[in-house]
């Protein structure tokens, strides 16, 4: 009964999409105001049936339900609770449930925050929200329902989710990527609307920013998780593969990126306006894209669901519905007009420029090494295809970010319209001649060694945290206190400064655990021990551990610091049975300059072990940085400017003449 | 070129994404027809991974039916895949699993089987990729049922679990048999 209702509730669900994606779009066409307010109860009514369902699914779950087909392939009755919770989103139909609930929720979050917006833009971006809303829904009730149920051959048991899914990880991950993901619909549906309405202005740019903000923020997130747990997870210390479900999660962050720094510029200066609906535009594309790519098997990968061409068929038409008339749109409605206003080439608005060309060709590199296998197929047939590994992404990657470092030393100091070049050479040559001198200093001293690897990462690094810092000095120079010159800062200043930090914290987390870093496979007999600089790891033995739905191997590491007791780590190897599969839990002590990974190997016949023994320095500053990037993001949306004015209401019938009306028209 | 001429670019390129994307539906890419099924297996001799076995020759495979799989220790579904192999090999005794090293780092890649058990006869190292291109390969895990007169007989892409086994493999090898 209650399956039945969960999937009742998704066909109204889809049913209130189709109304909200036509009925208030028509109501902007007509201008008629009854039809437009539809908007907001609309998507209330999307989010509650959305979260309806959802209960129900995760119901059939926590009651072991298995009529239904994807608890029984997704759970078992020995899977811990909170595992039977995160297994509704541990396969495709459910986590297409969740990514759809996330999609019903930002449109929801629209229609509470969005109380100064004009009414007809807000009935465009909600039927926007609609048309993708209804189209997902579609695809789910057709090609991959959750409900479907075997009532005449139920299984007696489940057959378990999968090993590597049951991990605290997983629990966070794809929430928090989907939040990314999904939350680009928002900045999307605005593009879309702004091309319709022709109202292409500061406005609608800052009415964007906030949201693309919001959404960035939690795919930085859900990516830094995703890495975190490949990490530790997977048992053998990496944590990035360029594997294609991780490439597709990427290219939307680097477009998102760049449609940060490109909205700020057609917020401030109203230029760029062409390029930035169009970076809208490519975020939500490539998110749905990866989304593409993941579901329907085209690219083999590690976390990729079943292959249903079916389901790919499907999906590639919602691509095309989506984005192919979005693009037609913008080809017919995006301005062509040269704008007037001047800027010079070292101006504000020329370093932002080149911040987005280095993140969009940053984009199509990893889009190319993504899609190559199937181009190179395509043109060469099936005979000889070929595979792209890290080397290429590498290769390409890591000098185009290194050029972003640099880029954004300048673009601090630099000023809109124009910034005299005597002025930056003044304002900067300390800055590089200090971050120079202390990026060669530093890994010297803190090593005794010259590693050129380690060298350059210091001094990008150190180029990114003293130029923010002399920024700030100049920033607070003319208060009468320094405490108050930093409290007149605004918010989304303080956001900005955050976020380039942690690109400064990234790269130096990055450059540092990869030249760093000692790896030893070692092979050891109870009471043996290997030393790796201070740490001394003492193998005491293995002991045989039940588990709820697994028997486990438990080995205890008791790590000496300096000749004294400092920790134990206790590494596992699991047996689930139900999946009869085998799996690593690493054991790891998390520090802020170096993490000790131990992960437990074989038995060999003598009665030793194989153990794996990391340290890594600096690793934990990888994520750290990432999270300081969506911390700043979340600070830059507190700013009081984008808060909701407190527009006196007028009763609804009036015709609501605010300020950003006015600004309307600026556009053919 | 005409300014609003220039906007329909993204739209171009994206009908060409959408083409090749379409392409890439219309073939499975787990069970990928290779120009080398029902061919003779591309004639090789290349290095053990352990030093004291020597080398291994195509010709070493005629005989038996066996299984070739390309792996790598920085392949991620390789590491999932694993232990399904250590199982199988051990329970499907009349087949020769042989390994094929992919442009590894061969010290890694020891240390891996060392650790995570070894469900290869034999495991040679193709480290530039050669042996891959010879083959057709894609990327790591391919795996390629061999005759016993040294004939390709189908080509998996993709990590091999119990399901992949009892399903499209052991069809195939009772048919060889």
């Amino acid at each position: 009964m209650i399956p039945e209702l969960g999937n009742f509730s998704l066909i109204l669900a889809c049913c209130l999409a189709s109304l909200m994606a036509i009925i208030p779009m028509a109501g902007a066409v007509n201008n008629n105001q009854l039809w437009m307010s539809l908007a907001r109860p609309l998507s209330s009514g999307i989010w509650v049936f959305m979260l309806l369902s959802f209960a129900c699914l995760a119901y059939a779950f926590l009651n072991d339900d298995f009529s239904v087909n994807y608890v029984a392939n997704n759970s078992n009755s020995l899977l811990p609770t909170r595992y039977k919770f995160t297994g509704v989103w541990g396969g495709h139909e459910g986590s297409l449930l969740l990514w759809v609930l996330i999609l019903a929720s930002w449109s929801y979050a629209v229609s509470l925050f969005s109380r100064n917006l004009p009414l007809d833009i807000l009935a465009r971006v909600l039927s926007v929200m609609g048309i993708i809303t209804s189209g997902f829904l579609m695809f789910m009730l057709l090609t991959s329902n959750p409900f479907e149920r075997s009532l005449l051959n139920t299984p007696v048991d489940g057959r378990d989710l999968n090993p590597l899914l049951q991990d605290f990880g997983l629990i966070v991950h794809p929430p928090f990527l989907y939040m990314g993901y999904v939350g680009f619909s928002v900045a999307f549906a605005f593009a879309i609307a702004a091309l319709l309405s022709g109202r292409l202005d500061a406005a609608w740019a800052r009415w964007t920013r906030p949201w693309t903000n919001a959404a960035w923020a939690f795919l930085s997130v859900g990516i830094a998780l995703g890495s975190w747990w490949a990490y530790y997870e997977l048992g053998w210390g990496g944590w990035w593969f360029w594997d294609p479900t991780e490439n597709v999660a990427f290219m939307p962050w680097l477009v998102g990126t760049a449609l940060i720094h490109s909205l700020a510029v057609t917020e401030k200066r109203g230029v760029f306006k062409s390029w930035t609906v169009l970076l809208a535009i490519a975020a939500f594309s490539l998110s749905l894209l990866g989304a593409f790519i993941v579901r329907s098997g085209v690219l083999t990968s590690v976390h990729a669901f079943a292959v249903d061409p079916a389901r790919g068929m499907v999906l590639l038409a919602l691509m095309l519905l989506v984005i192919g008339s979005s693009l037609f749109l913008y080809a017919l409605r995006a301005p062509v007009v040269k704008s007037t206003t001047s800027y010079t080439l070292t101006s504000r608005e020329v370093m932002l420029l080149i911040n987005n060309i280095i993140l969009v060709v940053s984009t199509a590199a990893v889009l190319l090494g993504t899609i190559y296998p199937l181009l190179h197929e395509a043109v060469y047939g099936e005979a000889n295809r070929v595979s792209i590994g890290p080397p290429y992404f590498n290769i390409i990657f890591l000098p185009l970010m290194g050029l972003l470092a640099l880029v954004l030393g300048v673009g601090s100091f630099s000023r809109w319209k124009n910034t005299s070049i005597a002025y930056l050479k003044q304002q900067l040559l300390k800055v590089f001649v200090a971050s120079v001198a202390l990026g060669i200093i530093i890994p010297l001293i803190g090593t005794g060694g010259f590693n050129l690897g380690a060298v350059t990462a210091m001094i990008l690094s150190l180029w990114i945290v003293l130029s923010i810092i002399k920024d700030m000095i100049n920033k607070t120079a003319n208060k009468s206190t320094r405490w108050k010159g930093l409290k007149a800062l605004s918010l989304s200043y303080y956001g900005m400064q955050m976020a380039h930090l942690g690109m400064a914290v990234i790269i130096l987390g990055v450059c540092l655990t990869t030249q760093y870093s000692v790896e030893r496979d070692v092979r050891l007999m109870p009471g043996e021990s290997e030393i790796i600089g201070r740490y001394e790891f003492v193998f005491e033995g293995v002991t045989a551990e039940q588990g709820p739905n697994y028997e486990a191997d438990r080995a205890t590491v008791t790590v000496m610091k300096n000749g004294e007791n400092y920790l134990s780590l206790r590494p596992e190897k699991r047996f689930y049975f139900a999946t009869r599969a085998l799996q690593t839990e690493a054991a790891i002590d998390v520090g802020l300059f170096r993490d000790l990974f131990t992960a437990l190997g074989d038995e060999r016949g003598d009665g030793s072990w194989v153990i794996r023994i990391h340290l890594k320095p600096f690793v934990f500053w990888i994520w750290m940085g990432a999270f300081l990037m969506a911390f700043g993001g979340v600070v830059a949306i507190t700013d009081k400017r984008y808060r909701i004015k407190k527009v006196i209401v007028s009763k609804p019938e009036t015709v609501n003449v605010n300020e950003t009306g006015k600004l309307a028209g600026e556009v053919s | 070129m005409n300014q609003r001429m220039k906007l329909f670019i993204p739209g171009v390129f994206f009908i060409l994404m959408l083409g090749l994307l379409l392409f890439g539906l219309g073939r499975n890419p787990n069970q990928v027809p290779s120009a080398l099924v029902d061919r003779p297996l591309p004639q090789f001799n290349l290095p053990d991974l352990n030093q004291d076995m020597g080398s291994m020759s195509s010709s070493d495979l005629q005989g038996s039916i066996s299984i070739i799989n390309f792996w790598a220790t920085w392949c991620p579904p390789c590491h999932i895949e694993h232990p399904y192999l250590v199982e199988i090999s051990e329970r499907e005794s009349d087949v020769r699993f042989i390994g094929v090293n992919y442009k590894d780092d061969l010290a890694e890649a020891r240390l891996f089987l060392k650790e995570k058990g070894s469900p290869f006869e034999q495991v040679i190292i193709d480290l530039d990729g050669s042996l891959g291109i010879d083959f057709g390969v894609a990327g790591a895990p391919e795996t390629f049922i061999v005759d016993s007169f040294g004939t390709i007989r189908y080509r998996h892409v993709g990590i091999i679990n119990h399901q992949i086994w009892a399903d499209t493999f052991e069809p195939i090898i009772a048919r060889l048999k």
